[in-house]
């Protein structure tokens, strides 16, 4: 037994995904996989690519490169509807600084495209 | 070099089988809280507790998500016999429970025989929050002497729960565990949550807890 971080579980629903779109796409190598993922979503770029370079080798998307495009956060007072970048800890509109607040974008966890061969 | 779009959600996997999970779920009536918290916040008490409290009115079951041991599953088979440990099915240790993972444990348990079913997640305020597993309902649990800014420090366990149980109620003259600045972080970051106070080591409002269960059990099985 090993312990595991819950990025393996998604790394290896991103390989999946690769595999079958450059599958799809008749491709013979997958050169680089192009990931959104938003500033609040619960994983870490790094750990995804540690797993990804041990879960994809010997597949026709060993050795590529995964890109990140980070979303930056941002959050909607739910009283004044002003959409803010949280600056700290404490999520309060800079507008009314009312505490009651949604997150607006920063959750994303997606592949957006793929580079292949 | 040529460039595909994709755009697919990574997430979706684990969507998938939850949906799956709450589908078989929804098919034998039996109604599944998520419990999550910090190591210590006391999930296994509130089990033990619900349990207790329950057993006259309602057939339960409890999967235990501990990452390297059976302590918990021990400590909950004196109270029913439906308990179902998942780090004994070969799967590495993980730091969540994820959908894939509830699916093997449903097959093993008597669903047609049960009304309720708990779920004791692994204890990590942080990854929890992005995997469902097929409940009904999610339900965190923070207890005093964890402080009352983890709101603050984690807010996506908070923002995606349903109900919010403040435990340990009895330190409260031991501890600087600010109540109305902990509930109003809440209902800052999700009004919709309902927030229990009690404590299991004195069963201080376990009975209001355990008559919303009761109800949301009630409810969810006329719906189907």
């Amino acid at each position: 037994m090993f312990h595991q971080m819950h990025e393996f579980g998604v790394t290896e629903n991103i390989v999946n995904i690769a595999l079958a779109k450059a599958g799809e796409a008749q491709a013979s190598k997958v050169i680089q996989i192009n990931i959104v993922i938003g500033e609040m979503a619960g994983f870490v770029p790094d750990c995804i690519q540690f797993y990804f370079d041990s879960l994809s080798k010997d597949t026709i998307a060993q050795g590529a490169v995964l890109h990140f495009e980070l979303v930056p956060a941002q959050l909607r007072c739910r009283n004044c509807s002003t959409i803010f970048h949280p600056q700290d800890t404490l999520w309060s509109c800079p507008k009314c600084q009312g505490q009651s607040v949604e997150i607006f974008q920063g959750r994303e966890l997606y592949i957006e495209s793929m580079e292949v061969e | 070099m040529k460039k595909i779009e994709v755009i697919q959600n990574i997430l979706e996997a684990n969507e998938t089988i939850a949906n799956q999970n709450q589908q078989l779920l929804d098919k034998h009536k039996v109604f599944a809280i998520n419990i999550m918290s910090a190591p210590g916040a006391g999930k296994t008490s509130l089990i033990l507790q619900t349990l207790k409290r329950l057993k006259s009115k309602l057939n339960m079951a409890v999967i235990e998500g501990d990452v390297a041991s059976t302590v918990d599953a021990e400590k909950v088979q004196s109270e029913t016999k439906a308990v179902v440990q998942i780090n004994t099915r070969n799967m590495p240790e993980s730091c969540s429970l994820m959908a894939a993972m509830i699916e093997p444990a449903l097959k093993d348990l008597p669903l047609d025989n049960i009304e309720l079913l708990l779920i004791e997640n692994v204890g990590n305020l942080i990854c929890p929050s992005e995997f469902t597993l097929g409940e009904h309902k999610r339900v965190v649990i923070s207890s005093l002497p964890e402080g009352d800014d983890k709101p603050i420090k984690y807010p996506l366990i908070f923002i995606d729960a349903d109900v919010v149980i403040i435990n340990k109620m009895d330190l409260l003259p031991y501890v600087d565990f600010d109540i109305a600045a902990f509930r109003r972080s809440i209902a800052g970051l999700n009004p919709k949550a309902e927030v229990f106070q009690l404590s299991c080591k004195t069963s201080e409002g376990i009975e209001r807890w355990c008559s919303w269960v009761l109800e949301q059990v009630e409810t969810n099985a006329t719906k189907l």
